[in-house]
C-alpha cells in the first residue's frame, strides 16, 4: 500500500506526466481525497508550464489552418458542474455502448459514472439550484450506500424543501437496454418514479416528487425509458429514517 | 480561410490581431467554451508556439509534433468549458493537455530509435542547440532559464528529462544513476524551487 507520504512525494512526477499508468491511476485516486496534493499539483503544473517558454517554436501556418478548420465541426462540451438533464431522445441515441450486459444482478460493479435525468421534467435550468439548495439545507439528512465495486450513492433529503438529491460516484453503466430508475417510497402508495438516470459522469441530481412525505428512496434496473412501477428488485434502498409509528 | 470576416458579433476587440495588452487567456478560453471561434483563434495565436515547441521537444519529430498539437488544440476547444480557473491558469491547463498528448504519443509509440539512443545522444543541451535558432527570444524564457540555473544539477536534469524529455521518473532515475524512487523527489524539489523562484502557483 502506498502511504500518504509516498503519494505526496509524487506530486511533481504527476504534474509532469512522469508516472507510469499504474502509479498515475493510484495517484489520481489519492488526489480525489487529498486537497493538499491537488493544490501542490496545480502549483507545480504552473511551474512546469514555464519551461515551455524556453522551447517555444512558431508552428507552420498550415497547422493553424487545420486546427481552425477542425473546430468548425466539433461541438464544445457543456460545462461539467451543473447536472445536465438530457432529453430522453438524445440519451437513447447515444445509448449503444459496450456494457456489462451479463451483470444484471451485479450492475454496480466497476468504475463508471452516471448522469441522472428526469425525463418527465423539462425544467433543467432549475436543477442545480434545487440540488444545491437541498444539499445545503439545514435539515438535510443523508443516507449513503457503498457498493463492493467502489461505487457509492448518497441520497440527501430535506423535509423543509420537500426534495431529495442523489449523488453518485463511480457508478458503472447499466446493462445494455436497461436504465437505472429512481423511486420515492410514498406511504400508502408505494414506489413512485422519481426519474431515470442516463449513463455518464458522476452526478448530482434532484429526485422528482415530494421527499417530505416519502419514507425512502430506491434504485432499480428497468427497461430503457423507465417503468411506471418497479419491475425488478431494488439494487439500492435508502431509508429516510422516519419512524413509521 | 481562417480569416473570415467579422460575421460573429459579440467580439468587441479590434480585428487587427495586434496583441495590445495581452488578452486574458482565461477569458478567451471561456469564450471558446461558448463556441466563439474567433476567441479560440486568438487563443491559438497566443499559445501555439509554446504548445508546438513543447510537443517538438517531447516527440522530436516535427510531423508528429504537429499532429499532437492539432489534437491538443481540438481537445482544448472541445473541453474549454471544463477549465476551472480555481485550479490553475489557462496556460498551464492548455499545456497540460498538450504535454499529456505528447507523452502519450512517445510512450505508446515506444519508438525503437528513441529507446536505442543513449542518454548522451539526447542530452538536452545538444537538443536545445538544434532548435535554438527557432526559439523565440523572450524575457520570460530568459527568466525561466535563470531560475532553472538556480536548481541543483540533479534537480534540473530530472525536471528537464521528465517534462521536456517525456520520460517517466523511473527512466529518469536510471538515466541519472539515482536510486529508483528518488527521481520523483528530485522532480518535485526542482519544480518547487522553480515555482518559488518564478512566483507562480501561489
Amino acid at each position: 500500500m502506498t502511504t500518504p507520504q509516498e503519494f505526496h512525494a509524487m506530486t511533481g512526477a504527476y504534474a509532469v506526466d512522469a508516472l507510469d499508468d499504474t502509479e498515475r491511476a493510484a495517484f489520481e485516486e489519492h488526489l480525489t481525497e487529498c486537497p493538499d496534493c491537488r493544490a501542490e499539483v496545480a502549483s507545480l503544473r504552473e511551474a512546469a508550464a514555464l519551461l515551455a517558454e524556453t522551447t517555444a517554436i512558431e508552428p507552420p501556418a498550415a497547422l493553424r489552418d487545420r486546427v481552425l478548420a477542425d473546430i468548425t465541426s466539433v461541438r464544445p462540451l457543456p460545462p461539467e458542474v451543473p447536472a445536465p438533464v438530457v432529453p430522453l431522445a438524445e440519451r437513447r441515441r447515444r445509448r449503444p455502448r459496450l456494457l456489462l450486459a451479463a451483470a444484471a444482478a451485479v450492475v454496480l460493479v466497476g468504475a463508471g459514472a452516471v448522469v441522472w435525468q428526469q425525463p418527465w421534467d423539462d425544467s433543467s435550468t432549475t436543477q442545480l439550484t434545487g440540488a444545491a439548495a437541498v444539499l445545503a439545507a439545514s435539515d438535510a439528512r443523508s443516507t449513503s450506500l457503498d457498493f463492493p465495486s467502489g461505487a457509492s450513492a448518497t441520497v440527501t433529503h430535506s423535509d423543509s424543501l420537500g426534495e431529495a438529491v442523489i449523488v453518485t460516484k463511480k457508478m458503472p453503466a447499466p446493462p445494455a437496454g436497461k436504465v437505472y430508475q429512481l423511486w420515492l417510497d410514498q406511504p400508502g402508495v408505494g414506489m413512485v418514479s422519481a426519474g431515470v438516470m442516463p449513463v455518464e459522469e458522476d452526478q448530482t441530481v434532484l429526485l422528482t416528487g415530494d421527499a417530505a412525505t416519502a419514507t425512502g428512496a430506491g434504485i432499480t434496473v428497468e427497461p430503457e425509458g423507465g417503468s411506471d412501477a418497479p419491475t425488478s428488485k431494488p439494487i439500492a434502498l435508502f431509508d429516510f429514517g422516519r419512524s413509521k409509528a | 480561410m481562417d480569416h473570415r470576416g467579422p460575421a460573429e458579433t459579440g467580439a468587441p476587440s479590434p480585428e487587427d490581431g495586434a496583441p495590445v495588452g495581452a488578452p486574458d487567456l482565461g477569458d478567451l478560453l471561456r469564450r471558446a467554451g461558448r463556441g466563439d471561434e474567433q476567441a479560440f483563434a486568438r487563443l491559438y495565436d497566443l499559445v501555439a508556439a509554446r504548445a508546438y515547441g513543447l510537443a517538438v521537444r517531447v516527440v522530436r519529430d516535427r510531423a508528429q509534433a504537429e499532429e499532437v498539437t492539432q489534437e491538443a488544440f481540438l481537445e482544448i476547444w472541445r473541453t474549454a468549458s471544463r477549465y476551472d480557473p480555481d485550479r490553475g491558469s489557462a496556460l498551464s491547463w492548455m499545456l497540460t493537455i498538450t504535454h499529456r498528448r505528447a507523452v502519450d504519443r512517445v510512450r505508446s509509440a515506444e519508438a525503437a530509435t528513441r529507446r536505442d539512443l543513449t542518454y548522451q545522444h539526447q542530452n538536452q543541451s545538444v537538443d536545445h542547440d538544434a532548435t535554438a535558432e527557432a526559439v523565440q527570444a523572450s524575457l520570460d524564457a530568459h527568466r525561466v532559464r535563470s531560475a532553472m540555473a538556480a536548481l541543483t544539477e540533479v534537480q534540473r536534469e530530472a525536471v528537464s528529462l521528465a517534462y521536456l524529455g517525456g520520460y517517466t521518473h523511473t527512466e529518469v532515475a536510471t538515466m541519472l544513476d539515482l536510486p529508483v524512487g528518488t527521481a520523483k523527489t528530485r522532480i518535485r524539489d526542482g519544480l518547487i524551487r522553480l515555482r518559488d523562484a518564478m512566483g507562480v502557483g501561489s
